[in-house]
């Protein structure tokens, strides 16, 4: 069949409380998918790789969406708000302004429109194998196609290998990490808050994951505290395509600069490993430092330490490498 | 199923009404190649394709269980009310093509990555095969056909695009005006490189992509000479 016929049939819920949506995907359970601009889940329905029964369209709740400045100067963005609405910000582009420039790079004009920062942040690895539906580690069975001699693996990991060789492919996320964002996460339990860097899980943890999301559970909103507002950023993504393409590497980076000596900073990284990589040791290498082309290229080559790489991505080691130096040199 | 069956099509579907009322006299008089395809969709002459467009036609859940959202919409289209019988699973582009005979907006892959069936939701560009139709009740839809004037004048977009001999084959051609639409209302006077991000998610096969710029900033007022 061709790819124009319908996605399989399920029976669609719009709700529009946050409270009214758990209900339903509570009681929906395994048979329940949470939808917000669907730009992940249209291609697992239309695959027949996902076959929910009852679909759960968040979009119609109006309290998860919008950013609002919080009275500790930082800001909280509704889970919902578009990626588009994110990257034409005032308040986010002025004192947070790795994310606007994150948010700018993902997918296309139209997928910003309607895709949600939430989505971005929750959407599924994009291995090409697990996308196929293959039964893979990832989807629950034995084995990793991509880790094979033969494996086309040049978009996976350089880190945490662990069965699975995915990797996050979000371009907000590492802004987020950055920012020491904190999810807010709401359950049949209620709401917790949990930091950007422990939000999203590797395969060692839970393999069939990429966030601590159980089942049930939605990610509602994002904090991001004033801790690092007005500080320098630097954002870059490099893939195949400057549109559509997810990231091959992307580095998101913020820091504070006095005089010519960097006086603190955080860097984090997509698309090298099942997580964003917040890169510690380039963030100490700096610190304290004046910015210097020697210090840019020193930061770059401790960022890559310890990768161990596939196949077909031996690139990316230099590509992070000369991402960091950049980010060091040009923020 | 219907009181009177000669308004639905053998999947129970109502039939497609065209948006001028002139078109379905002219299809009636003079049978064009894309008339007598439309008609042949819309009357379920061929069974096997309309089940072919509508995937779902045995063994799977044919019948989603009660619950959900009710089926008969009422959708805002082009300005006019149009009521309609929406699967819970259908797509944007699958009922303006297949259900109000909106054909003009292209479906190229159905997966978000092409910009064939973009179409503008409260003039927001969008697209049509990665949006529930039941996503956008209540909202504003705008397709190429919504675009002409009463007397049947080309919008300015669309007419810089055949003075700038914008397209080549032409498959792509009204996702990439319903953008360009989309960029003119929200900008009336973009940069030439505002024009190219607002039209970048807009794939084109023939690579006529500096004739579709050259169309955009004629369109806006603006000298169409390539700075490239």
């Amino acid at each position: 069949m061709g790819t124009r016929d319908m996605m399989p049939s399920f029976e669609l819920y719009q709700p529009d409380t946050l409270e009214a949506a758990l209900d339903l995907l509570g009681r929906f359970g395994e048979d329940g998918w949470a939808l917000a601009g669907g730009n992940d889940s249209f291609d697992w329905f239309k695959d027949r790789v996902k076959r929910p029964r009852y679909v759960v369209d968040l979009t119609g709740i109006e309290a998860l969406k919008g950013i609002r400045e919080t009275a500790d100067g930082g800001v909280e963005i509704g889970a919902l708000t578009t990626l588009t609405e994110i990257e034409r910000s005032d308040v986010i582009r002025s004192r947070f302004g790795v994310l606007a420039e994150a948010a700018s790079k993902v997918a296309s004009p139209q997928i910003r429109n309607t895709g949600t920062i939430g989505g971005n942040l929750c959407q599924d690895a994009r291995c090409w194998y697990y996308r196929y539906g293959v039964h893979c580690y990832r989807a629950g069975g034995n084995t990793c196609y991509a880790d094979t001699p033969e494996g086309q693996n040049r978009e996976h990991c350089l880190w945490g290998a662990d069965r699975c060789v995915a990797v996050s492919p979000s371009d907000t996320a590492p802004a987020m990490v950055v920012l020491d964002a904190r999810m807010v996460v709401a359950g049949p339990n209620g709401e917790r808050e949990v930091p950007a860097e422990q939000f999203f899980i590797g395969p060692s943890i839970d393999i069939t994951r990429m966030t601590v999301l159980e089942p049930g559970e939605l990610l509602t909103a994002i904090r991001i505290p004033p801790s690092w507002a007005g500080a320098r950023f630097y954002f870059e993504k490099v893939a195949d395509r400057n549109v559509w393409d997810f990231p091959l590497v992307n580095i998101a980076a913020a820091m504070r600069v006095n005089g010519n000596v960097i006086e603190d900073a955080r860097f984090a990284a997509g698309a090298v490993q099942c997580t964003p990589r917040r890169l510690t040791v380039v963030e100490e290498v700096v610190r304290g430092q004046p910015r210097s082309e020697d210090l840019a290229r020193l930061a770059g080559q401790s960022a890559v330490r310890g990768a161990t790489p596939l196949n077909y991505n031996h690139f990316k080691i230099p590509l992070l490498q000369n991402l960091v130096m950049r980010a060091v040199r040009d923020a | 199923m219907a009181e009177n069956p000669r308004d639905r099509d053998v999947l129970g579907y109502p039939e497609p009404r065209y948006e001028r009322s002139g078109l379905s006299d002219l299809a009636s008089r003079k049978a064009t190649r894309r008339q007598f395809i439309k008609g042949i969709i819309a009357s379920g002459a061929a069974v096997s394709s309309a089940a072919y467009l509508f995937g779902c036609s045995s063994g799977e859940r044919a019948v989603a269980p009660a619950g959900g959202v009710e089926r008969m919409l009422t959708l805002r289209v082009n300005g006019q009310e149009r009521h309609v019988d929406v699967l819970p699973n259908e797509t944007l582009a699958m009922t303006l093509r297949y259900k109000l005979g909106l054909t003009g907006t292209k479906l190229g892959c159905d997966r978000g990555e092409c910009g064939a069936c973009t179409v503008l939701i409260d003039d927001v560009p969008t697209y049509a095969c990665s949006t529930l139709t039941h996503q956008v009740r209540n909202r504003s839809i705008e397709t190429i056909e919504g675009l002409e004037g009463p007397n049947g004048e080309l919008h300015p977009v669309q007419q810089a695009m055949i003075d700038e001999l914008g397209p080549q084959c032409g498959f792509c051609t009204p996702g990439q005006i319903m953008s360009a639409v989309g960029l003119l209302r929200a900008n009336p006077r973009p940069t030439r490189e505002e024009a190219r991000l607002a039209l970048s998610g807009n794939l084109c096969r023939c690579g006529a992509y500096d004739h579709y710029l050259n169309a955009v900033m004629r369109a806006a007022g603006q000298s169409a000479v390539s700075q490239a």
